[in-house]
C-alpha cells in the first residue's frame, strides 16, 4: 500500500537521516535542478492535469512561481499528486519541497506536524452540495441526511461540529479520495457532498449533469488555503512566502504578464525596488535581483492566476469575493516589498 | 528374576546446551546472546534517533494523542461512539468493524469455496464448468476493482430510500442499505433466553447420547426430530408462561433516511461480498487440490461400501483432505483479513480507514499510528493462525498421524 510505504519512509527518514532537519532546501532544490511540489490528485481550478497532461490550477501556478523565482524557468517543477491523508507525510519526509494542495491552515497542523504555512492563496469555507430535486434550500434542513466526505480533511470535523451544534442527526461516509466521495454522492449513496465551496464548484463539473446539483448558501467554516513548507528552514520558508506576496503585490501595483517589461523601464522608485533595479531585496532572500520579474513573467500576477484558473476566465467562474485585494473590497493583503 | 529397567543417566546439562546453543554448544549460545544484544541496541538506536529527530522537526510524538477528542463521525459503530469520544474509542470502533467484516467474510468464503470446489469436481458437466468459470473469472480480477463493482455497479443502482423496495412495509432495501425491524426486549425475554439456551445444550448433547445408546443396546436413534421439537417447543412454552419476549421496532422513512430499526450499511455488504467471493475462488482451488490429493481408491472404497457420493466425500475423503487443505486455507483467511483494509475506497470505517487514515491525518503521528496498526494486524493474523494450527493438531490426532 502506498500510504503505508509513505509512512514507513517517514519512519526511516526520521530514524536514520539527520539531514532532513534544518536542511538547506534552496540548495537541495538548486542541486537537483527541479522543484518537487505536492499537489492534489485532480481538483479542477486548483491542481489538475489538462487534456495534454500539463498541470494547471492556482496551486500549480504557485509552484511554477517558486520555480520561476529559483530557476527562471516555470517548467522545472515535478508535480507529486497526493491524497489528503498522505500530504503531510510526504512533506515531512522530504519527498516534496512545497505542499501546495488546497490545505487549510489550522493551529494543530501548524504546531504538531513539523510544517509551516506560508500564507493564504485562497480564502475558502466549507459548504454543501445537494441535488436540486431534493428541494432543500438551507443546510439547516439536512437533519438525518447521509453525507459523503473525503477522509483526512478538516471537513470531516467541521461537519460533525455543525450538525452537533444545530442538534441534527447525520450519517457521514468518509472516502479515501474526493473522486470516490463524489462518485458515491452521484450514485445516490449520499444526499449531500460536503467540502470547501471552491471544491464543490470544481467537482460539480465532474458530475454527469452539473445543472441538477446546487451549492447551499451556508458556509460553515473558515478554510484559509495555502502552501506549506517543512519546519526548520527559514530561508526556504521566506522564499515561498514572498513568492506569494510578490504575486499579490504585482496585482496591487498593476504589473501583469504583458506589461512587466515596460513597467520595469519606468522610473518609479517603488517599481524599481520591486524589480530589483534599485537595491538587492531578491538577493537577500537567496534569489536574484529580478525575482519579481521572473515570477510575473511566468505566471502573471495573483489576479491573472485567479481569473485563469478559477475566476471569470475559467469554467468554474467563481467570483473574487474574499480573494479580491484589500483595496478593492476583499481581504487579500500582502506586506510591502521594501 | 525380573530385570530392572535401567534409566539413562541424567543429561540435563547436555540437553540444555543443545537446546540453547545448537550443535555449536556453549560457543553458539554466546553468539546468540551477542546477536540478540546487537538487535536490541539497533532497535534502541532507531527509536532514540527517531524521537530526537521528530523533536528537532517539531513533529509531535508519543501516545498522548490517544486520549484526545476525535471530533469526527463514524458511519458504522458497533460499540457506542460519539464525536466527543477519544481516539482510543475510534481505534476500538475501527478494530471491531475490521474483525466483524473479516469474520463474516471468512465464514462465507469458506462455505462458497467448499461448494465451488465440490461443484468443480462434480461429474455433472454443467456444474463443473460453471464452478471452473467462477474460479477463473473471480481470481483473475483485481480485488479493489471487485469491491468497487459491488459497491457502485450493484448496490449503487438500488433505488433511493423514498422509492425503496419494501417487504410487508417492515423490511426495506435501498441504496442506504437493508433496514430491518429491530427486536426490543420485553418482560419475557430472560425466560425465553434461558429456555433457548437449555434447548440448545440438550440438542448438542443428544447425538452423544444416541451414540452411546447405539453401542450399548444396538438400537439406532434419529436425533433431529427431538432436537427440533426441543428448540421450538421450550422457548414457545416459556413465551406462553412468561409473556412476549420481545417486540419489534418497525423502521419508517423520516426525512432523508429511515429512523428506527436496524440497518446493514451498503459499504459493509459490498465489502463482505467482494472479500468472500474473491477469497472463495482461491479456497475452492485449495479444497480441490486437497480432495484430489486423496487417493481415488478411497472414493471407490466408499462407493463399494454402498455409501452415496455425498456421504463418501463427507465421511471419507474430506477428513483426509483437510490435512492438506488446512495450511493454505489459513493463508487465505489471513489474506482476507488483511485485504479488508481496502475498505477505505468505499468508505467502510475499518481500522485502516478510521485509525491509520482519519486519525493519522488529524494528529499527524504517522510512526505511532502505523506501528499500532501493524501490531494489531499482526496480532489478528497470529491469533487466526494459532487457532488454525490448533484445529490442525486436533485433526491430526483424530486421524491418528
Amino acid at each position: 500500500m502506498k500510504r503505508v510505504s509513505l509512512a514507513l519512509t517517514v519512519a526511516a527518514a526520521a530514524g536514520f537521516l539527520t539531514q532532513a532537519a534544518g536542511a538547506q532546501t534552496l540548495k537541495t532544490v538548486q542541486d537537483r535542478g527541479v522543484l518537487s511540489c505536492g499537489v492534489s490528485q485532480g481538483l479542477p481550478g486548483f491542481s489538475a492535469p489538462d487534456d495534454k497532461g500539463n498541470w494547471t490550477g492556482i496551486d500549480v501556478d504557485m509552484c511554477r512561481a517558486v520555480a520561476a523565482a529559483v530557476f527562471n524557468d516555470p517548467t522545472k517543477v515535478k508535480f507529486v499528486p497526493l491524497s489528503a491523508k498522505d500530504r503531510f507525510t510526504a512533506l515531512q519526509s522530504g519527498e516534496i519541497d512545497v505542499l501546495s494542495r488546497n490545505t487549510t491552515w489550522t493551529v494543530s497542523r501548524d504546531t504538531s506536524l513539523g510544517v509551516n504555512f506560508t500564507g493564504v492563496t485562497y480564502y475558502d469555507g466549507q459548504g454543501f452540495l445537494v441535488r436540486k430535486a431534493l428541494k432543500v434550500n438551507s443546510a439547516l434542513e439536512l437533519n438525518s441526511a447521509s453525507i459523503c466526505v473525503q477522509t483526512g480533511t478538516t471537513n470531516e470535523q467541521n461537519v460533525a461540529d455543525y450538525f452537533k451544534g444545530n442538534n441534527m442527526k447525520y450519517e457521514v461516509i468518509a472516502f479515501g479520495t474526493a473522486d470516490e466521495a463524489i462518485k458515491a454522492y452521484e450514485s445516490g449513496r449520499c444526499d449531500v457532498f460536503t467540502s470547501d465551496v471552491s471544491q464543490l464548484y470544481a467537482l460539480r463539473l465532474k458530475l454527469a449533469t452539473p445543472a441538477d446539483h446546487a451549492v447551499l448558501p451556508e458556509v460553515i467554516s473558515k478554510e484559509p488555503l495555502g502552501p506549506l513548507v517543512r519546519h526548520g528552514d527559514d530561508q526556504w520558508f521566506d522564499i515561498v512566502k514572498w513568492t506569494l506576496f510578490a504575486l499579490l503585490n504585482a496585482e496591487e501595483l498593476g504589473v501583469n504578464q504583458k506589461n512587466v517589461d515596460e513597467q520595469a523601464k519606468l522610473d518609479k522608485p517603488e517599481l524599481k525596488r520591486v524589480f530589483g533595479t534599485d537595491g538587492n531585496l531578491g538577493e537577500q532572500l537567496g534569489l536574484t535581483k529580478d525575482w519579481v520579474i521572473r515570477i510575473v513573467k511566468a505566471t502573471g500576477n495573483y489576479g491573472e492566476v485567479f481569473d485563469r484558473n478559477v475566476g471569470a476566465g475559467s469554467k468554474l467562474g467563481i467570483a473574487r469575493g474574499l480573494n479580491q485585494l484589500w483595496n478593492k473590497g476583499g481581504i487579500q493583503y500582502a506586506p510591502p516589498i521594501r | 528374576m525380573a530385570i530392572e529397567a535401567r534409566s539413562p543417566p541424567p543429561q540435563f546439562v547436555a540437553k540444555l546446551r543443545r537446546l540453547l546453543g545448537g550443535r555449536a554448544g556453549w560457543g553458539g549460545l554466546l553468539l546468540q546472546v551477542l546477536f540478540v544484544a546487537a538487535l536490541i541496541w539497533v532497535a534502541y538506536e532507531i527509536v532514540d534517533n527517531a524521537r530526537g529527530n521528530l523533536a528537532n522537526q517539531r513533529i509531535a510524538s508519543g501516545f498522548g494523542f490517544m486520549s484526545q477528542t476525535a471530533g469526527f463521525g463514524v458511519s458504522q459503530a458497533l460499540i457506542p461512539y460519539s464525536e466527543a469520544d477519544s481516539y482510543t474509542r475510534v481505534f476500538l470502533v475501527g478494530l471491531v468493524n475490521t474483525l466483524v467484516v473479516s469474520f463474516i467474510g471468512i465464514i462465507f468464503a469458506t462455505i462458497i469455496g467448499f461448494m465451488v470446489a465440490l461443484g468443480r469436481l462434480s461429474p455433472n458437466w454443467l456444474l463443473s464448468k460453471i464452478s471452473g468459470g467462477y474460479v477463473e473469472l473471480i481470481r483473475n480480477l483485481p480485488l479493489l476493482f471487485q469491491i468497487l463493482f459491488w459497491y457502485l455497479a450493484v448496490l449503487g443502482t438500488l433505488p433511493n430510500p423514498r422509492q425503496s423496495v419494501s417487504v410487508f412495509d417492515a423490511f426495506f432495501l435501498s441504496n442506504r442499505g437493508i433496514v430491518v425491524p429491530r427486536p426490543v426486549g420485553e418482560a419475557g425475554l430472560d425466560a425465553f433466553l434461558i429456555a433457548f439456551v437449555v434447548a440448545v445444550a440438550i440438542a448438542l448433547a443428544l447425538p452423544a447420547y444416541a451414540r452411546r445408546r447405539l453401542f450399548q443396546t444396538g438400537k439406532p436413534m434419529t436425533v433431529w426430530p427431538f432436537a427440533l421439537s426441543l428448540l421450538i417447543g421450550l422457548p414457545l412454552i416459556a413465551t406462553l408462561i412468561f409473556g412476549q419476549p420481545f417486540s419489534f421496532e418497525i423502521p419508517a422513512l423520516k426525512g432523508f433516511n429511515f429512523a428506527g430499526g436496524a440497518r446493514v450499511a451498503p459499504e459493509f455488504v459490498a465489502l463482505t461480498l467482494a472479500l468472500a467471493t474473491y477469497t472463495a475462488a482461491f479456497i475452492a482451488e485449495i479444497v480441490r487440490a486437497g480432495i484430489q490429493s486423496v487417493h481415488k481408491g478411497q472414493m471407490e472404497a466408499g462407493a463399494s461400501l454402498g455409501l452415496s457420493r455425498g456421504s463418501t466425500l463427507r465421511l471419507v475423503v474430506v477428513p483426509q483432505a483437510l490435512r492438506v487443505i488446512l495450511p493454505p486455507l489459513t493463508n487465505q483467511y489471513l489474506n482476507l483479513t488483511k485485504n479488508s483494509s481496502l475498505a477505505v475506497a468505499i468508505g467502510y470505517p475499518d481500522l485502516f480507514s478510521v485509525f491509520a487514515g482519519t486519525t493519522l491525518s488529524q494528529t499527524g503521528q504517522a510512526i505511532e499510528i502505523i506501528a499500532i496498526t501493524m501490531s494489531v494486524y499482526l496480532l489478528i493474523s497470529i491469533v487466526t493462525s494459532a487457532l488454525m494450527s490448533f484445529y490442525g493438531w486436533r485433526l491430526g490426532r483424530s486421524l491418528g498421524s
